[in-house]
């Protein structure tokens, strides 16, 4: 029988592929080692070019970028594969284009848009990096395996700032492998996992070892999984179910979609492990309708496995039956809480129920019901791979084995980055990330979404950890992690997400629907200027501080779910660190970041203006008097703030307070 | 049995109850908004939460199960403020008009307010801006007063399986509305009337005709008349501080005289008239071999609901008019002949227990060369009102009894007002004409009662009828889904759409639960045992309007004038 090299594992039907793969997977192949040492590509035969083709990838114009290579290569008769991988992380640099050469470690460009392309491939296939490459394109060289003649003056990944602090469990094949490529993923030691985990220990047993193993949900609520799954274990039913919660809602949070896009197989493997310690032979993966590709590539994923018998009846001959259907959301945040998201899977209004009976004792269709988010099902042939222990022996007393993290906002390195739990948000802001860039200096950053917090530079060294967070206010939430600098309000940051969790919510419970939207009002209240205001808006906007704190008190006292329960946070936990900023904006109606632009006050310098007319002709409430090359100046009562005449002044003359 | 600790004094509790329940039982009020007793709880008001030790935050009591050991604070700080500001921020979106509103005096929400002591407007902000609903012949909708408790949609979809109304739109847009926000007429409402009992506030109420009531009453070239349905009587005193389940039939004729109707005639002599041709029916499907089971058709949502939902069962449908119409189109045509008035000049208003009787009044199919045999219909809610306003004291009053000819009614006719009532009255007269004989004990157990279907096999001679008794839509589909399916041992079925018949019927006080049902149906059945005439066939002034016009059940005249028949009817959802 002929043995399959990579191009032709391409080609395989599933039929071919199990016959193939299946034995690699029970550790049974013989004489595999070459052919999967190529699937790992830890050697080519001929030049292998990698492009990242997520979302965030394509978003950049990694489309472009392929057709531009792809022409090269015609154009230049290069003999070459070219893989599309998922994302590796980081997004700030996309796109990315990887080359590993024959005999060389596969090399890293940053911002390869399509007009690059021939400049860099030249570079890497004249083999000698001209220097303007090596300053402006080069990112890093992966780790060369032995033989490999690395390249000169490339950093390496574990040497690079970025990549080289984090500790890559979930992420470990994202933006490496082929994700459409199963017998990539197997080479990796993929499905190993849920085929030992299936033969050889019982549904209690893995219980146990992942209670054992200190996992926790990584979707926001921070339940221990291994608990979670022992109630579903005990509970009698004749039909149990287990869900994939996908349904990432988070502002800026992309974690979910690009473990999906860049290594379904492993999504697929952790659900089979999930439904088998919880004994459901159904399962849902819940997904936004808005990850196009995400789906694709996990319907692509659930074909292939299904074909290979490690989905559906009698998966590996253990008996073990199990399968997964999509269903994909129609884009309310409030979905992704887990009794909502089952009311949405039954096809009624996406609203929570109340809790008890939890979803372990009575949930979809009224049956057992375990729900899990991604993250949590992927950390799981990892884990089952490497033992409870030694996924324990990673992170703190009480947070174990790494979380992934969506970094972005005001910071240098933006993209996801996966770290030990007990790391501080320091190490992640200042060393992963970079630091804030150019001139700006730090303030904050926001973590957990619309239900997490803020922290302040003063509780920088703050660990990631479940319950270090909760003490400064903020939640592990997703993974979402915005970095602020000076010029953001956070008068103005809670008012974004007061207005984001106003919208979203669901509108069934009273303190949630009618609170949260008064909430935004009295922000909105302090942060309007204060043309034409009466008297008695003046004094609402004393009380804004009190009410605001009274409000957010019996919201999240009452509300009836935990998005209700945590909306307020954006607010209180501003309002615990940056109290002085509320209060500037009521009394002293300033904003210090600028951000509030109708509190701004404008003001032409007397001795710079020199009566060009610019700023009065461009102003839209005709606020600025003046005669023709004789100094301006502007009505305050009538100007609204909107900084034309700043931005318009070629003199400087125009001041803003 | 458990213990559980309650404002640190211990109560008793059923282990898996909620422990709303516990604390109502040990008298221990928390207030509510979007509770409903024996309907799984749905958390959405917050309204009950309490304080219970160990938990991180406030406790929805209606949904939380009571274990041994829990310690609880119903009115402590905590609590107070959450409940206060709950309603504080209902009320800083309610349209603020209580001194216009219809349910001023009999709303949840303002009884809430002052419970809680709110006296101060705390929280201010835009109010949703939602228009009024008036294109239903029978209910009003006003979203803008609605506080998204929820009752009335869990009450057309979990009790009267019609879901009608449901949420639409997300966080402070959200709304209960018909699908794509059109109006009730044409969505598959029923106009039960029943989510105007569930609602808290004055979102959902009856549309009212007074003014054109008024002025006729006032023309003077109009000859009013008023008919009062059976379950009208039973209930009525509760809204003057009457007992409940006392029979205030006499003081109502009084103070509808008062009001200045021309005739006082009682609906139970058209119910009567009802029993003769519809037994008359049923015997005549029977031998004829017609279309079985007969349905009643006394209840217009019934019919509402069957044409939108089973028009392939139109033909079980009994063909004969409800009493209302049956009695008005007798006025019309038999009473204006012999008192010599044009039908134009006689203006009928009927006191109903119900919403949808205003639906039936209207329906083409009810009237006569451009004359509706009923021109406006009020609930008992309404009769009460317009007392009022004319400032009777119903508790001075002196009884009367009805006007002469359709004045006259036996107890079997009074008993429409039950679920069962009908059936009973029909098990009578059908003996009756089955035999020639009557029944032993007239009274009929197997149909009373307040299961949800009843079913029972009734001898009459050689012939065993099999019958059977629903009340709500929600079982009455069950039943009918089961005749669909190939059930055929039933002959005859009674159906009513709310839950115990029209003494709970949509038109009844607000407040009507199923105590208050149980109560108003007692009263009808201590009407029935102490009655001197307990059966239709012998209601002398039916036995007349057959003789001197109608000729006899099922004629000529009696089709033209009683009978109706039935369509399918489209509606968006």
């Amino acid at each position: 029988m002929m043995r399959p090299d990579t191009a032709n594992i391409d080609r395989m039907s599933g039929r071919e592929l199990k016959a193939e793969l299946i034995p690699v997977i029970l550790g049974k192949a013989e004489g595999m080692g070459d052919v999967l040492r190529i699937l790992r590509r830890e050697a080519v035969s001929r030049p292998t070019i990698f492009i990242g083709m997520g979302t965030c990838g394509l978003g950049a114009g990694a489309a472009a970028t392929l057709e531009g290579i792809k022409g090269y290569l015609k154009e230049k008769e290069i003999e070459a594969d070219i893989v599309e991988v998922g994302c590796i992380g980081l997004c700030a640099c996309e796109p990315l284009v990887d080359v590993q050469l024959p005999g060389r470690p596969r090399i890293s460009f940053q911002h390869v848009t399509s007009d690059r392309v021939h400049p860099v491939l030249d570079g890497v296939f004249s083999d000698s990096l001209p220097e303007d490459i090596r300053k402006n394109d080069v990112l890093l060289q992966f780790e060369p395996n032995s033989g490999d003649e690395p390249w000169d003056g490339v950093v390496t990944m574990k040497k690079h700032p970025f990549f080289g602090p984090q500790t890559r469990w979930v992420l470990e094949n994202c933006g490496n492998i082929n994700p459409s490529s199963v017998a990539e993923y197997v080479a990796r030691g993929g499905y190993q996992a849920l085929a030992r985990t299936i033969s050889t220990m019982t549904p209690p047993e893995v219980c146990s070892q992942v209670e054992i193993s200190g996992l926790r949900g990584r979707g926001g609520g921070g339940f221990k999984t291994g608990l979670k799954w022992k109630f579903a274990l005990e509970a009698q039913a004749d039909q149990k179910y287990l869900i994939c919660n996908a349904d990432e809602g988070d502002p800026g949070a992309f974690m979910d979609r690009a473990v999906i896009e860049g290594d379904p197989h492993r999504l697929v493997e952790g659900l089979a492990i999930a439904a088998y310690a919880i004994g459901a032979s159904k399962g849902y993966v819940y997904i936004r309708a808005e990850y196009p590709l995400a789906i694709e590539r996990l319907k692509e994923a659930m074909k292939v496995a299904r074909e290979m018998g490690l989905l559906g009846h009698n998966i590996l001959n253990s008996g073990f039956d199990f399968d997964i259907k999509i269903k994909e959301g129609a884009g309310a945040f409030v979905c992704g809480e887990e009794t909502a998201l089952i009311n949405s899977i039954e096809g009624k209004r996406g609203m929570p129920r109340p809790r008890p009976p939890y979803p372990a004792a009575r949930g979809l269709f009224g049956k057992p019901t375990v729900i899990n988010n991604v993250e949590t099902l992927a950390n799981l042939p990892i884990l089952m791979r490497n033992g409870a222990e030694w996924f324990a022996s990673m992170g703190t007393a009480g947070s174990k084995g790494t979380k992934v993290f969506a970094l972005s906002g005001k910071v240098t390195n933006t993209g996801l980055v996966e770290i030990p739990m007990g790391t501080t948000i320091r190490q992640i802001v200042m060393d992963i990330g970079g630091g804030v860039p150019g001139e700006h200096e730090f303030k904050a950053v926001q973590i957990g979404g619309p239900s997490g917090g803020c922290i302040p530079t003063s509780h920088l060294d703050t660990p990631v950890d479940y319950e270090s967070l909760k003490q400064v206010g903020a939640i592990m939430g997703s993974g979402g992690l915005v970095v602020m600098d000076e010029k953001t309000c956070m008068v103005d940051l809670a008012k974004f997400f007061m207005d984001f969790i106003q919208r979203e919510s669901c509108g069934k419970c009273i303190p949630c629907r009618e609170g949260t939207r008064r909430m935004l009002e009295i922000l909105q209240r302090i942060t309007r200027g204060r043309r034409n205001e009466k008297d008695i808006e003046a004094l609402e906007r004393f009380q804004g501080v009190v009410y605001l704190e009274r409000l957010g008190q019996v919201i999240k006292d009452t509300s009836l779910c935990g998005l209700g329960q945590t909306a307020p946070n954006p607010v209180l936990s501003t309002l615990r660190w940056f109290r002085e900023e509320y209060e500037e904006h009521i009394f002293d109606r300033k904003c210090r970041a600028g951000a509030c632009t109708e509190l701004l006050h404008y003001s032409i310098d007397q001795d710079k203006c020199i009566g060009c007319t610019l700023c009065a002709r461009h102003c839209p409430v005709e606020a600025i008097m003046g005669a023709p090359k004789s100094p301006h100046y502007i009505v305050a009562d009538k100007c609204i703030g909107c900084g034309n005449c700043f931005n318009d002044c070629r003199h400087g003359a125009v001041i803003v307070e | 049995m458990i213990k559980i600790q309650v404002n640190n004094r211990e109560i008793d509790a059923n282990p898996g109850e909620m422990l709303l329940e516990a604390l109502n039982r040990a008298g221990i009020k928390v207030p509510t908004l979007c509770y409903m007793k024996d309907l799984f709880p749905t958390g959405a008001c917050r309204m009950c939460v309490v304080e219970v030790e160990g938990a991180p935050g406030l406790v929805p009591s209606c949904a939380f199960p009571v274990r041994e050991g829990l310690k609880i604070q119903t009115h402590s700080e905590r609590a107070v403020r959450a409940r206060k500001t709950i309603v504080e921020l209902l009320l800083s979106n309610h349209p603020d008009d209580c001194l216009y509103c219809s349910r001023n005096g009999e709303c949840h929400l303002q009884n809430l307010s002052e419970e809680l002591g709110i006296r101060q407007r705390r929280y201010t902000g835009l109010k949703s801006n939602h228009k009024p609903d008036t294109s239903s012949p029978s209910i009003v909708r006003e979203p803008a007063k609605c506080i998204l408790c929820g009752k009335c949609v869990r009450t057309c979809e979990e009790i009267q399986g019609v879901s009608a109304i449901d949420f639409v739109g997300r966080g402070s847009r959200t709304v209960v509305s018909p699908a794509f926000n059109r109006g009730l007429n044409v969505s598959s409402c029923v106009d039960c009337g029943q989510c105007i009992l569930a609602c808290p506030t004055g979102a959902l109420t009856e549309k009212s005709k007074f003014k054109e009531i008024f002025s006729a009453i006032n023309d003077p070239k109009k000859f009013v008349v008023v008919q009062h349905a059976p379950a009208v009587s039973v209930t009525l005193g509760e809204l003057f501080g009457i007992n409940p389940g006392v029979d205030v039939a006499g003081v109502m004729n009084a103070a509808l005289r008062r009001l200045g109707f021309d005739r006082v005639f009682d609906t139970s002599f058209s119910a009567d008239l009802t029993i003769m041709e519809e037994a008359s029916e049923l015997f005549h499907r029977i031998k004829t071999g017609g279309k079985l089971p007969m349905f009643t058709s006394c209840c217009p949502a019934w019919i509402d609901f069957m044409e939108q939902n089973y028009p392939d069962m139109l033909d079980n449908l009994s063909t004969c008019k409800s009493p209302q119409q049956m009695l008005g189109a007798v006025v019309k045509t038999f009473y204006a002949e012999r008192q010599g008035l044009k039908p134009e000049d006689i203006y009928v208003v009927s006191v109903m227990p119900c919403t949808a009787k205003k639906y039936e009044a209207q329906l083409p199919t009810h009237s006569k060369e451009g004359y509706p045999d009923v021109d406006a219909v009020i609930t008992t809610r309404e009769l009460a009102r317009i007392i009022k306003m004319r400032g009777l004291h119903l508790e001075s009053m002196e009884p009367e009894g009805a006007d002469t000819t359709f004045g006259e009614r036996s107890s079997a006719g009074k008993l429409f007002g039950a679920t069962g009532g009908v059936m009973e009255a029909a098990i009578r007269t059908a003996h009756y004409l089955g035999t020639g004989g009557e029944l032993e004990d007239l009274k009929v157990k197997a149909v009373r009662g307040l299961d949800g279907v009843k079913e029972a096999k009734v001898k009459i001679g050689d012939l065993e009828v099999g019958v059977a008794v629903a009340h709500t839509l929600g079982n009455a589909r069950k039943l009918v889904e089961e005749i669909r399916n190939g059930r055929s041992d039933l002959h005859f079925i009674e159906i009513m759409s709310c839950p115990g018949g029209c003494v709970g019927g949509g038109g009844q006080p607000i407040g009507t639960d199923i105590e208050a049902v149980k109560v108003r149906m007692k009263a009808l059945y201590m009407i029935d045992k102490d009655d001197e005439l307990r059966v239709s066939h012998k209601n002398q002034q039916v036995q007349r309007l057959y003789d001197e016009y109608l000729g006899q059940p099922l004629g000529e005249k009696s089709h033209h004038i009683l009978h109706t028949e039935y369509s399918k009817r489209e509606v968006d959802f």
